[in-house]
């Protein structure tokens, strides 16, 4: 069993990270654990986690403006700011539960650190878009910021950006700021029943590229929409598509009737009230659709227009992969048959073809020892990548080879 | 102006000049190579006009590979480069070197194809920013970010400063808006980062390059978001008897759970400035005037500009005026998007650009006229409110070299002032050479050298605009001035 340090103050955490810097030992880097199944296997001399890092440290609501410490769990932050009427307008999705961890158990640390963004993303942004500042520890033990606790900065480098994503690579994060907005006074969603794919997605597409504001769009293949749809639409065993808008009140009842207008040719159109639109997009948020099985799972990212033709290509070899379309087309979470390589073949064609990137979201791991769980980089990134994992953290000690091999 | 200490150029550069000059015509033959006085002088400064440099040579290519052959060439003969947009920058990030190089990228200002489906346009960074948004008006879609200068002002110089602009309170700045880029590196290499597609594999290198101020590499095309317009907007102007009544206005209005898609301050010499330039109809009996923009149709518009006029009613204004047309609007937002250049009708200016956490806006600008009075200098102040992103105009006679160095030392003691409560030096116009060396006030020695490690990874031998973003001491040694 691997020794987990939790250290409560961000000295005692950069002795002990300058203390492995010097003896060469790797460490795992996590919050509170509930992604660990996500990437490489790292084979870690010690696990550290920011779970003892806990506390939101500055919250104003009419600076929209929030920073905790890294292990401060996303539920506290959420609770913190709904009492406020504000959120998070990223959207963060809940993994865990998709993983066989608990629900809500993640850390605000690792939502920067894995820029976990939900179905907001194609209106609000991902979590890169709303993060501030930082205070983290790089490789070499030291301790440094970057940004701040202001909405614009641009001065210096953007290194919260650089961090964003990296996976605990680069560097451990102690403290985050970001930004927060206030939530909407009504959500609606507009629901269309059984399109095939690629029609969802030039409805989709369309319903982007209106004036209301359509604040996620969605299309979840025909055998996965339990627990997410209300149950008489879920027990129609059909595809949903689903349109959320979200506003003041007045705003909503007048966008929803001009979109139903304008996406009239589509097809009969259902519509979800106030709560349970809330409670669709809260499931979405919980990947639902992924709870309850164990087969491999790819996230892969494209331009959305090209969404249906990828997942056609790949089911040509694999009918039994389904995918939910979230953010327009533009991310796919595609439920592979259990296959021994999760068909990982088929899912980088196609990729290479249409254009965007695949990780293996979930695999077990003989599967993720034996492939690249991570979209691979060209040759110029990838040299950049490895120049930039030097730069933060020398000796390579921090959650080495997560992502790719010597990163 | 002459207290910022500029790098010495490099002697035996200069003396190698015309052996410099034939070997570059050899590298891109088909290109002029801009070295005669006059030719050099239009890009001697950026819109720090108080630093000027004539630069060896500029080169304005054409395609991404010239830019690599030229940067190729550069590296291997130690030559600095400057990359070039329009020139507008407020920072000097643009100011050219004695012994170097101007690559601008004017000449590349194609837009290369507009995706509709997926909301995307493909260009060429010499495009400037409003050319993007007018390419794709006429199908109702806009590209988000609007520095002031957007009519001249290149996506080049955009991304090297991750711009913002009046509506990215909605909207974001640069790095919320771009999805993929070109970029030449030092060393020659071309490589593509990012796409059509939101995020990229692995680390994000798109936002270590947006705002890194021309020192990563050249980005020659970007792939940027374009949003569909709202079906309307429209502004209002809220004037009060003070500006803490304006900055208070202003919290209120965000903890009320409205984003108004840009709320804009001016104080009263910026306002009568701009009134007399632009006739915009802006009150001027009043001590602060809030512009405060909301979006939709015209019922929603209605309905929120009845909201704000409601909190605001709580701050006692003195006026409250909804434009009623087109026009009006036009006006209102001529007169602040002109608000520089009015300003530069009236007085040489040095324009600051702080930011602060919001709450901190009433003692701040009080401390602002303190500064400026204690200096025997005026000051306008204007600024994007709801982020706090302070553009205080510290006024002088350029003319004047005791003026001048009394604005720097003000300026300078604005900006610390910004940082001490909690803000930073720059929101939107970048680094450049100005706020180098106050930068270690708002960073420690630790902080700085992560950042100049990047540097030092990405361009070993500073050739990328060395001397701007990092005091000149956090250079390795041998190129300290």
């Amino acid at each position: 069993m691997v020794h987990v340090v939790r250290p409560s103050e961000e000295r005692e955490l950069s002795h002990f990270i300058a203390e492995a810097n010097d003896s060469g030992t790797p460490l795992e880097v996590r919050g509170a654990g509930t992604k660990k199944l996500i990437g490489r296997p790292i084979n870690a001399g010690a696990i550290i986690s920011s779970e003892s890092l806990n506390g939101i440290t500055l919250y104003e609501p009419s600076e929209l403006v929030l920073s905790a410490g890294a292990g401060t769990p996303l539920a506290d932050i959420e609770d913190l700011l709904a009492r406020h009427n504000q959120q998070l307008a990223f959207e963060p999705i809940d993994i865990g539960p998709a993983l066989g961890e608990q629900p809500n158990k993640g850390s605000i640390g690792a939502v920067f650190a894995t820029n976990l963004s939900g179905s907001r993303r194609i209106f609000s942004g991902s979590a890169r878009d709303h993060f501030l500042g930082m205070r983290a520890i790089n490789g070499r033990g030291e301790l440094f910021k970057s940004g701040g606790r202001v909405m614009k900065n641009v001065t210096g480098y953007d290194l919260c950006r650089a961090l964003t994503g990296s996976w605990g690579t680069l560097a451990f994060m102690t403290e985050v700021t970001m930004k927060v907005l206030p939530i909407n006074e009504e959500s609606a969603t507009l629901l269309f029943l059984g399109l095939p794919d690629d029609i969802a997605i030039d409805l989709m597409c369309d319903a982007m590229g209106t004036p209301f504001e359509v604040s996620a769009a969605s299309h979840i293949h025909h055998s996965l929409t339990a627990g997410i749809a209300p149950a008489e639409l879920a027990d129609r065993k059909r595809s949903i598509t689903a349109l959320r808008l979200e506003n003041f009140s007045r705003s909503v009842s007048y966008r929803k009737e001009r979109l139903k207008d304008a996406l009239r040719t589509y097809g009969e159109i259902e519509t979800l009230d106030n709560e349970s639109s809330c409670r669709f997009w809260s499931e979405m948020r919980s990947l639902r659709f992924l709870q309850g099985n164990h087969t491999p799972v790819w996230r892969i990212l494209t331009a959305p227009g090209n969404g249906a033709r990828l997942v056609h290509s790949i089911q040509a070899h694999h009918p039994e992969a389904r995918p939910v379309y979230d953010w327009s087309g533009g991310l796919i979470w595609l439920l592979m048959p259990a296959l021994s390589d999760a068909g990982i073949s088929e899912v980088r064609r196609a990729v290479g073809s249409h254009g965007g990137h695949a990780t293996l979201i979930r695999g077990d791991q003989t599967i993720r020892s034996s492939v690249d769980v991570f979209h691979p980089l060209d040759s110029g990134p990838m040299r950049i990548t490895q120049k930039l994992k030097k730069v933060f953290d020398p000796e390579g000690i921090l959650n080495p080879g997560r992502m790719y091999q010597g990163i | 102006m002459a207290h910022i200490q500029l790098l010495e150029p490099d002697i035996r550069i200069l003396r190698r000049r015309n052996s410099i000059l034939n070997a570059l015509r050899k590298v891109v033959p088909e290109l002029e190579i801009i070295s005669d006085e006059d030719g050099r002088r239009a890009f001697e400064s950026d819109a720090l006009t108080a630093y000027r440099q004539m630069p060896l040579a500029v080169v304005l290519p054409k395609t991404t590979e010239q830019v690599s052959r030229l940067l190729k060439f550069c590296r291997q003969n130690k030559i600095k480069v400057m990359a070039r947009g329009a020139g507008t920058s407020l920072s000097g990030g643009a100011l050219p070197y004695e012994d170097g190089i101007i690559i601008g990228v004017s000449r590349m200002n194609k837009l290369l194809s507009v995706d509709y489906k997926n909301r995307t346009a493909h260009v060429q960074t010499g495009i400037t920013n409003l050319g993007i948004s007018s390419a794709v008006q006429s199908r109702g879609f806009f590209y988000a970010p609007d520095p002031s200068s957007q009519l001249a002002c290149t996506l080049a110089g955009n991304i090297a400063m991750n711009s913002g602009g009046a509506h990215c309170l909605k909207y974001g700045v640069t790095t919320n808006n771009v999805l993929g880029v070109k970029v030449v590196l030092m060393s020659g290499e071309i490589i593509e980062i990012g796409g059509a597609h939101v995020d990229q594999p692995g680390y994000d290198l798109l936002g270590l390059i947006i705002g890194s101020e021309g020192q990563f590499g050249i980005v020659t095309e970007a792939t940027v978001r374009i949003l569909r317009s709202a079906e309307a907007a429209r502004p209002m102007l809220i004037g009060f008897g003070s500006s803490e009544a304006a900055g208070q206005c202003v919290a209120s209005i965000i903890a009320s759970g409205i984003i108004p898609v840009a709320l804009e301050f001016m104080d009263k010499p910026a306002i009568h400035v701009c009134e007399n330039f632009s006739h915009a109809g802006y009150p001027l009996d009043v001590e602060a005037l809030l512009i405060v923009e909301v979006e939709g149709s015209n019922e929603e518009i209605e309905s929120l500009l009845q909201k704000i006029v409601e909190i605001a009613e709580e701050f006692e204004p003195l006026v409250v005026r909804i434009s009623e047309s087109e026009e009006q609007s036009a006006a209102i937002w001529k007169g602040r998007k002109s608000a520089f250049g009015a300003i530069g009708q009236i007085s040489d200016y040095y324009c600051m650009d702080g930011t602060i956490p919001t709450g901190r806006l009433p003692e701040v600008l009080t401390k602002i006229s303190e500064i400026c009075s204690r200096y025997g200098l005026r000051v306008a102040n204007i600024f994007h409110a709801g982020d706090g992103n302070l553009h205080p105009l510290v006024l002088y006679d350029a003319n004047d070299p005791d003026e001048v160095e009394r604005a720097e030392l003000a300026g300078a003691e604005i900006l610390r002032y910004c940082v001490r409560v909690g803000g930073c030096l720059t929101g939107e116009h970048g680094v450049g050479i100005e706020k180098r060396d106050l930068m270690y006030d708002q960073f420690s020695k630790t902080d700085l050298a992560q950042q100049v490690r990047i540097k030092n990874m990405i361009d070993p031998d500073w050739l990328l605009n060395p001397g701007k973003v990092f005091p000149l001491a956090e250079l390795p040694d041998e190129l300290e001035g």
